[in-house]
């Protein structure tokens, strides 16, 4: 009963905290509110007894990727009178891809049936030697996959960045 | 007694040592920095200016509270607490000393023993530059910026090296993330196997190497000198608090002293057998277990004291980096070297069993 | 033209392997560090502990009284004149009847300031007097809040008669000099 009541409780700053990152009119609150927003999915995770993961999540989203991001949106001039211009083309786009996301979810949602909630038993599928091993037998062919990606992201950013010579 | 009550009881007792420390490092840092000096320090106030601290803070709470007209007043003011919580957090994961009896109940010295301890404290770590970045923002100073990305890009650079040299540490543990196993494995064993010593079984003998890196990465993570950039008083003095004054300043320096106290724990509990001393197993079984707990609390805190004190010594030694050399450093030659200790270790570890 | 031998010629030479790895190099700079925390401290804790001044040291001024407590200054202004920072002024007066037991000669300074900020403590008045009025002490000019109380007067200048300025070591001191 209290961890479902944790549940909601959590789930719900989740969402307000996303919310409020559509919505805050300044760049760095709207960083701060995805950084609070990514330490109420890591306590999702910690509810789900998968500790690892949570504690991954907050490492390497809020810990490295989240502060490149506020890194580059404090270094830009965020004066309103430099803003160019937009053209409300793109806004129109954005609108239909997301209402076709919303959309899809919808969907999928429909289709599917949710399972009953249960407070999941202790358990230690979370734990770093249970991930690990998974990792390495059952999933062994989408994490070296992941790799790859990684790999080429890290070549391609490296391709970019280099001076052209001519 | 109930395991609530003891716990809470613990954690009090940890945020006031933490505190305490803090507030004599301040004063071991004049007086070292006095000593390796040919000069002798504060003491004025009270004997041998023990009361430093104190007049110190009294000094920082009755300073008068500016924030900056155009800074973003909220930001300004969450920068420091979250330095300060995040300095903090981090003691709850790590054992201070052998479980303790109390009315035929044993209670463990640490908070927390959460099966992934040593990420927990990597996390908490990151999660630190946070207050640097956001108090140096909204600062709205040029300077206070720059330490700002100096200090969030510097600590970005040496978490890496520093998780790599931590994984090489977990390779000849157990296994474990937990602090406590990955203490209480050094505290079992024979030395390279022969060397027939109780609780001398620690990891540097193993690992040098990765406790170099360690080490330099630790100093780089507390902003300390020879990687003090963010707040080189030279260049742009004092960085990201360079806006600040009173009580929030006073934060920001105390949370960094919280900090160098945290690392010196990690640095004994991963390298240096954490509690254990040589003997142990002998005193163990002579001594109530009261008393051999006492004792190992005791022992923990010496190597705390001298890690502190060490800190200290390269300050006053080593002069500061330039940028470039800065991240040179942490990543053409520690990040290299850990990912090669890295494959040397597994590589034993795999071909020799444990 | 080379004054001494100690001067180290600059190589650019490339560094060894070993001098590459620095960590020698900090371990001997620690080891120095270390070296000093055992030595002797230069600190003199102040207000409890003097240094020894020399016996010619050139503090503040005072302005000498004869054995029966009498002015010795007559105001005769070489001081002023021989004066390189020009901090000393003077006006003299004339010694009235009933006066003579406070100023040895018939002429006396009714003022006598030195401004303290403009001294610059050479001693240049003290051999200029003829009369063996002025003399620097190892007394120190103590500080004060404003500018204005840097002229000293006669009041501080001129030593109490209770309360004599003893200078003899600092005569004897010349004497041996001379």
């Amino acid at each position: 009963m209290s961890s479902q009541i944790l549940f909601f409780i959590l789930a719900s700053l989740t969402i307000v905290s996303a919310l409020f990152v559509v919505f805050s009119k300044s760049p760095i609150y709207s960083v701060m509110w995805m950084i609070f927003c990514f330490f109420t999915i890591a306590g999702h995770y910690v509810m789900l007894n998968a500790q690892f993961l949570a504690i991954v999540h907050v490492i390497v989203y809020a810990g490295a990727i989240m502060v490149l991001l506020l890194f580059t949106v404090m270094l830009l001039n965020l004066n309103k009178e430099s803003e160019p211009h937009k053209s409300p083309l793109p806004k129109f786009a954005a609108i239909i891809t997301g209402g076709l996301l919303m959309l899809v979810l919808l969907a999928a949602m429909h289709s599917s049936t949710l399972p009953e909630y249960s407070s999941p038993a202790f358990s230690d599928v979370g734990y770093v030697q249970k991930v690990g091993t998974k990792i390495f037998t059952e999933f062994l062919l989408p994490f070296e996959m992941t790799s790859v990606l990684f790999i080429a992201a890290m070549i391609g950013s490296v391709v970019l960045a280099k001076k052209d010579k001519n | 007694m109930s395991l609530l009550i003891f716990k809470s009881i613990l954690i009090l007792t940890l945020f006031l040592v933490s505190l305490g420390i803090a507030a004599y490092s301040t004063y071991a840092e004049r007086k070292v920095a006095a000593f390796l000096q040919d000069r002798i320090g504060p003491d004025r106030a009270g004997p041998y200016g023990l009361l430093q601290p104190i007049a110190d803070g009294t000094k920082m709470f009755l300073k008068e509270e500016i924030i900056p007209m155009f800074s973003d007043k909220w930001l300004f003011i969450l920068g420091p607490s979250l330095f300060m919580v995040t300095a903090l957090m981090t003691s709850a994961v790590i054992p201070w000393g052998r479980s303790i009896e109390i009315g035929g109940q044993v209670y463990s010295l640490q908070v927390a023993d959460i099966n992934v301890g040593i990420l927990y404290i990597l996390g908490i770590v990151s999660l630190g530059v946070y207050g640097i970045m956001i108090g140096g923002w909204s600062s709205n100073n040029k300077f206070a910026l720059l330490g700002a990305i100096r200090a969030s890009s510097q600590m970005i650079s040496y978490e890496l090296a520093m998780g790599m040299s931590v994984i090489t540490v977990l390779l000849i543990s157990n296994g474990s993330l937990s602090l406590n196993s990955i203490v209480e494995s050094q505290g079992e064993g024979k030395l390279y196997g022969f060397i027939n010593v109780s609780g001398i079984n620690w990891n540097v003998f193993y690992q040098p190497v990765a406790f170099i890196i360690f080490l330099t990465c630790a100093f780089a993570e507390c902003n300390r000198t020879p990687f003090d950039l963010p707040e080189s008083e030279s260049e742009l003095i004092g960085g990201y608090h360079t806006e600040y004054s009173s009580m929030k300043l006073g934060l920001y320096l105390f949370a960094e002293y919280i900090n160098m106290f945290i690392s010196a724990a990690v640095i004994s509990c991963l390298f240096f057998g954490g509690y254990n001393f040589p003997g142990i197993d002998y005193l163990g079984n002579h001594l109530p277990m009261n008393i051999v707990s006492l004792i190992s609390v005791g022992v923990l805190f010496c190597k705390i004291f001298f890690f502190i004190f060490f800190f200290m010594w390269v300050r006053w030694t080593i002069p500061r980096f330039r940028y470039d050399q800065l991240m040179r450093l942490g990543w053409y030659v520690l990040m290299p070297l850990s990912i090669i200790n890295v494959l040397i270790t597994g590589a034993l570890v795999t071909y020799f069993g444990n | 033209m080379q004054l001494t031998n100690r001067s180290i010629v600059v190589v650019n030479k490339q560094m060894t392997w070993m001098e590459k790895l620095y960590l020698p190099a900090i371990v001997m700079g620690l080891a120095i560090t270390i070296k000093h925390l055992f030595r002797k401290k230069a600190t003199l804790k102040y207000p409890e502990q003097t240094r020894a001044f020399a016996p010619v040291y050139r503090g503040m001024h005072v302005l000498k009284r004869d054995e029966q407590g009498r002015e010795n200054c007559t105001a005769c202004g070489l001081c002023a004149v021989s004066c390189p920072a020009e901090a000393i002024t003077m006006i003299a007066a004339e010694r009235k009847k009933g006066e003579e037991n406070l100023y040895r000669e018939e002429k006396y300074a009714a003022t006598y300031e030195i401004n303290m900020l403009r001294c610059i403590y050479c001693g240049l008045c003290e051999e200029a007097c003829p009369k063996d009025a002025i003399y620097l002490t190892d007394r120190l000019v103590p500080s004060e809040y404003s500018r204005g109380k840097f002229i000293f007067g006669k009041d501080i200048l001129v030593e109490p008669i209770d309360k004599r300025v003893d200078i003899s070591k600092r005569k004897k001191a010349y004497q041996i000099k001379s």
